[in-house]
């Protein structure tokens, strides 16, 4: 071996060593971000949990809010975001699996089809206070709903169609043609096909998308906040349940309300420290049930993927 | 895929019963189809009824306010005595906020993207997903709670003369709220790049990191530009965690380490008010909006052209 062959060689490892190194540097930055993202979301919580935990008690969910923080609770605002979201399943659920449904199964190939597609993407990329300018103007307003849990559930409904919609599509696209060719073979119409098969069958991802846009709308604020809901409420709205026939009520749907991101919100812009920690406690209760129901929706995925084997 | 569904009737009739059977199933499906057709058409009607809301009710507000005016007068006080409608203001603390926020999240998320998509062992990437995932569902009140009373305090050690409310903190607290969304989105479009790309280049004798960045990130490009503007439409649009963490009062201020509002955050500060419906002061806030709807889809156009121009087809 020659002189400058030795030292091609030497100058060949040189860049590869160093090509590696810039490997190794990316590596390294990579899991570096990702601990920084790990990092503030334990930096998040654990601040919450020292702060929240001493005042997350039973009295905590069963007062009312109160001019003294040592003996105000979440009552009215957790009662508050179980009825909006009630209100945003009715709406959102029908409406989102039936458009998915439709644009899967039914939609011809023309315009209005893909104006109808293009139109899904961008309301999910609509900024989440203009659906509270939306339901102000139309609901509050117009339709005269009031500043009501049911103005609220509906915006919220609108917020999270995108969402309802979009897993529906995937879920319904999933299950192989096959199926329907031979739901079609044994005279079945296209609505038992759907109903009898499709929809049963891709049931678990619909309801992960229907999960995680639930999850979506207990934590959103500035909508709620834009159509005028009140930060300081100390009653019940009308119990949906009656003694008497018929036994149901719905005048709960007009009644004014606050919800559990409302609360935590008015806490954290006051002054004093007290008020804070309540705030603490109740961001505690939002987060552990918006991650519990996100939890429940990678579970159901990740459960569905393994057991899935057309 | 289209299959006739129902018996064609013919000349020789078939029993009137069946007919009759087959005509009933024919008008439900027509009734069925005709609802979820409806179902899908509701998507289209909130848009529409977004635009007409915003445009109407901003035209009686510009009947008031010239539009010279409300893009020109440096000062936003429209619920004072002396009343000023200049958009700028708002539109400073928008800008600037994310700004700080994409400053943040882009390379953040980009990182993570390129180091999940090419570099992370499987068990490192199941694991990290999900955690990223859930790090997206935490309720943007928290994210504010987070930046006022975590955030502020820490980096007022490092700049004391950082006020209590700050474009700054909360930029930096939208940005790590917005990482996952640019990374999961910019891995998928990374992920669906094919392998043999891949493979060629590690052929060719390229390591892994220059593979990442000039194979396979060129390839997704336009999946990666959809997460970069879905970034900006987040930023731009956050409300909660300005509102609570930069405080209300508008500034016309490019330095992030001054307190200001945002558009949403003035939107916020009007709801938790009491204005009558139909006054001058109403009607602000959906110029706002108008402003912030039209901020969002300039970027969205920009992002649908830049899709079109760079889409590869594999």
């Amino acid at each position: 071996m020659s002189d400058s062959d030795a030292q091609n060689l030497r100058e060949v490892r040189a860049i590869i060593a160093r090509h590696k190194l810039g490997d190794l540097i990316f590596l390294v930055t990579g899991l570096l971000v990702l601990m920084i993202a790990v990092l503030t979301f334990i930096a998040l919580f654990s601040h919450m949990l020292i702060d929240g935990l001493p005042r997350l008690s039973w009295d905590f969910f069963t007062s009312f809010p109160s001019r003294r923080p040592g003996s105000a609770g979440i009552l009215s605002a957790w009662v508050g975001t179980t009825l909006v979201m009630i209100v945003t399943a009715a709406a959102a659920v029908p409406l989102g699996v039936g458009a998915g449904i439709y644009l899967e199964e039914y939609a011809p190939k023309n315009i209005l089809t893909e104006i109808i597609e293009i139109n899904v993407t961008n309301l999910a990329g609509v900024p989440s206070i203009i659906y509270g300018l939306l339901a102000l103007s139309l609901f509050v307003h117009q339709l005269g709903f009031g500043q009501s849990i049911l103005s609220a559930g509906l915006a919220l409904a609108l917020l999270i169609l995108p969402i309802v919609i979009v897993a529906t599509r995937e879920a319904i696209r999933a299950i192989p043609v096959t199926i329907r060719e031979g739901a079609y073979a044994l005279g079945a119409t296209k609505w038992q096909t759907v109903s009898d098969h499709l929809l049963p069958y891709s049931a678990a991802g619909i309801l992960t998308g229907i999960i995680i846009g639930l999850a979506r709308a207990i934590g959103e604020t500035a909508p709620i906040i834009t159509i005028g809901a009140l930060t300081f409420i100390a009653f019940l709205p009308p119990s949906p349940f009656k003694e008497e026939f018929p036994y149901i009520s719905f005048e709960w749907l007009m009644a004014p309300f606050t919800v559990m991101p409302i609360q935590m919100f008015n806490w954290v812009s006051r002054p004093e420290e007290a008020f804070q920690v309540n705030a603490a406690a109740a961001g505690l209760v939002l987060v552990i049930m918006t991650l519990t129901m996100n939890a429940l929706a990678i579970y159901l995925r990740y459960r569905m993927r393994k057991n899935l084997k057309w | 895929m289209q299959f006739p569904v129902t018996a064609r009737r013919s000349d020789n009739t078939p029993d009137s019963s069946t007919l009759g059977y087959n005509y009933r199933r024919h008008l439900s499906e027509r009734f069925i189809e005709a609802m979820l057709f409806l179902t899908a058409f509701v998507s289209v009607a909130i848009t529409l009824a977004i635009v007409v809301m915003l445009v109407t009710e901003s035209l009686s507000f510009f009947k008031h306010v010239s539009l010279w005016e409300f893009l020109t007068d440096t000062q936003w006080t429209p619920l004072f005595d002396n009343a000023h409608y200049g958009i700028l203001p708002l539109v400073s603390g928008t800008v600037v906020s994310s700004a700080v926020a994409l400053l943040v999240a882009i390379p953040m998320g980009t990182i993570t993207a390129i180091y999940l998509s090419e570099f992370a062992p499987f068990t490192v990437r199941e694991m990290a997903k999900p955690f990223l995932e859930l790090l997206g569902g935490v309720p943007t009140v928290v994210y504010g709670y987070f930046a006022l009373l975590f955030v502020t305090p820490l980096l007022q050690k490092i700049f004391p003369e950082l006020p209590g409310f700050s474009l700054l903190s909360a930029g930096l607290v939208m940005g790590i709220m917005i990482i996952p969304y640019v990374s999961s989105m910019a891995e998928d479009a990374m992920r669906a790049v094919p392998m043999h790309l891949r493979e060629g280049s590690y052929a060719m004798g390229a390591t892994r990191f220059q593979t990442a960045v000039r194979v396979v990130m060129p390839g997704a490009f336009s999946g990666i530009a959809a997460a970069y503007i879905l970034g900006i439409s987040r930023a731009v649009g956050e409300t909660m965690v300005v509102a609570i963490a930069a405080g209300m009062q508008p500034n016309l201020t490019w330095n992030p380490m001054e307190p200001a509002a945002t558009i949403t955050a003035y939107i916020v500060q009007v709801s938790l008010g009491d204005l009558p419906h139909g006054s001058i002061g109403y009607q602000t806030i959906f110029a706002a909006g108008l402003t912030l709807l039209l901020i969002t889809l300039v970027f969205n156009i920009i992002g649908h052209l830049l899709r079109k121009r760079f889409r590869e087809v594999y």
